[in-house]
């Protein structure tokens, strides 16, 4: 692996670019591994390479079905805050948000980490008592949030229509500076390339069929496409098919899954400075460092695994944005898609260890995982490198909805987001 | 945009007409103060959610106001059968049937 720098950039460039090498191994799979993480998304690979870094654990295979990355790492709208209101959920979140400002430097990738800030608009008298709770809350917890006037947020994002006769007209708008997007692809291809060089082994085109268990119940390792592969740690981290995987060790999940659509529009000029988000119009959007506007909204309301989604949602998802930046009116929608999440009762995702000894459970990030990934990996490798959860992931066990214990994110996250 | 078949207007609707309404065929507890932790998180959270065919409750809010159940492959997007709430579970083979 060659370490990426501007002296490499220039030699290269000199040598016409033909002298990169692979940024990861693609190595055949062993019979046996100390921990098999499956799935190889931005999560599952984080966490490969946080053990391998933080535990020292290196003799580990991350699996995937399709390829590295493509499935919710590379169909999210990459928003990054941590902005929210419980205790638990600001720890947890703020807890990654620390881990990606000092990451691209760490993993020596370029991950496109852009603080733009966040602003989650208010259109409504609920909206706003609502995000002020929200930001003192954050400011308690040490998480940084400001309340803008309309005058204000339009000053930091000048295509934001604050007419008072709009349909829905701004009344204010909580910013959290710290916010802002990062590149979906790059995050999936740091961790990889840095995983890889400590020793982690990537297996794509490898699904998972079955989990095997000693008599005693722990696991031993699993079935695959590829054959039998040992291991006494099997960590799942499989955004969109958490259930199907936890139902081949007989257990039963407080997870529904839905579709999420985002889109795209045609590349323009830089035009939008920061994310902006609505709760009540119902929609988000940030610009991309390609020009295209990315846009999203919220679930489908049915069960779904087909990873698309109907038009109409689209439509009023598009609808929301042109009545709040009616600049975009004549913008060409280049292309849409869908993808499958995992979304809990609480809206909180579920990080820890599971009834069955040596199987670890990082799901149920519901529409929101992407801003978590390396605080999400950091957490599922010190749980399966120590088989206790992190004081942080402590709160979200599996076990809190047989005791109560939810942290009820529903109505507090932006657009469920 | 799904198009569902209402069982009670028997009629093909848009499903902009109707409002999801979450997993089919969960029974309530008939005695709710004898139940356990454990029965509790399973009757309140605990769902199949398993990828093909899914058992679901609809409500037809902007038409006749009245809750039904379907049968629908979750992947493909299809409905298979719908029913009036109340009647039993379809069998597999009813569900063979319907998809031939």
């Amino acid at each position: 692996m060659s370490h990426f720098s501007l002296p490499s950039l220039v030699a290269n460039a000199l040598g016409s670019n033909k002298g990169w090498t692979k940024q990861w191994a693609k190595p055949e799979p062993k019979a046996n591994y100390d921990v098999i993480i499956v799935g190889a998304g931005g999560h599952g690979l984080a966490a490969a390479y946080y053990l391998a870094k933080e535990h020292n654990i290196t003799n580990v295979a991350v699996l995937e079905k399709g390829w590295l990355g493509g499935g919710n790492t590379a169909r999210n709208t990459t928003i990054i805050r941590s902005s929210y209101l419980r205790d638990e959920s600001a720890r947890l979140y703020d807890h990654a948000l620390g881990l990606w400002e000092g990451l691209a430097q760490e993993i020596n990738y370029n991950l496109m980490f852009s603080q733009r800030g966040a602003m989650a608009l208010a259109h409504t008298v609920h909206d706003v008592q609502a995000l002020k709770r929200r930001i003192y809350a954050n400011r308690l917890n040490g998480i940084d949030g400001e309340w803008l006037s309309p005058q204000q947020a339009k000053a930091f994002c000048p295509p934001l229509n604050i007419s008072t006769d709009a349909r829905y007209p701004v009344l204010g708008a909580g910013l959290q500076r710290r916010g802002g997007v990062a590149r979906h692809d790059g995050i999936a291809w740091g961790f990889a390339r840095a995983a890889s060089a400590r020793g982690v082994h990537i297996i794509e085109n490898c699904a998972v069929t079955g989990i095997n268990r000693a008599p005693d119940g722990s696991v031993t390792g699993v079935e695959t496409t590829r054959g039998t592969i040992g291991a006494k740690k099997i960590a799942l981290s499989t955004a969109g098919n958490s259930s199907m995987l936890l139902d081949m060790a007989g257990i039963r999940t407080p997870i529904e899954c839905f579709s999420l659509q985002a889109l795209v529009s045609e590349p323009i000029e830089p035009i939008f400075p920061c994310v902006a988000l609505s709760n009540s119009v119902h929609a988000y959007i940030s610009q991309s460092d390609k020009g295209e506007l990315v846009i999203g909204a919220g679930t489908e309301q049915y069960f779904s695994y087909s990873q698309r989604g109907p038009l109409h949602s689209v439509e009023h998802t598009v609808a929301a944005i042109c009545e709040m930046f009616p600049i975009f009116t004549r913008l060409r929608m280049m292309r849409n898609w869908g993808g499958t999440v995992d979304v809990t009762p609480d809206r909180s995702p579920i990080l820890g260890l599971t009834p069955v000894p040596g199987l670890y459970i990082n799901a149920g990030w519901g529409t929101g995982g992407f801003k978590a990934t390396p605080g999400a990996g950091h957490l599922l490798a010190f749980t399966i490198a120590n088989n206790v959860p992190h004081d942080i992931s402590a709160p979200f066990s599996l076990k809190r909805f047989q005791t109560g214990n939810l942290i009820d994110e529903a109505a507090a996250a932006s657009v469920a987001h | 945009m799904l198009l569902i078949d209402c069982p009670y207007c028997k009629e093909m609707r848009p499903e902009v007409e109707f409002s999801h309404a979450g997993e089919a065929h969960i029974d309530r507890p008939a005695d709710p103060s004898s139940l356990s932790d454990e029965e509790w998180e399973s009757f309140l959270f605990l769902r199949s959610n398993r990828a093909g065919i899914c058992f679901e409750r609809w409500y037809h809010i902007h038409g006749c106001g009245r809750y039904f159940n379907a049968v629908r492959n979750n992947v493909s997007e299809k409905f298979i059968l719908t029913y009036p709430a109340g009647q039993k579970r379809p069998s597999d083979a009813q569900i063979k049937g319907a998809l031939s």
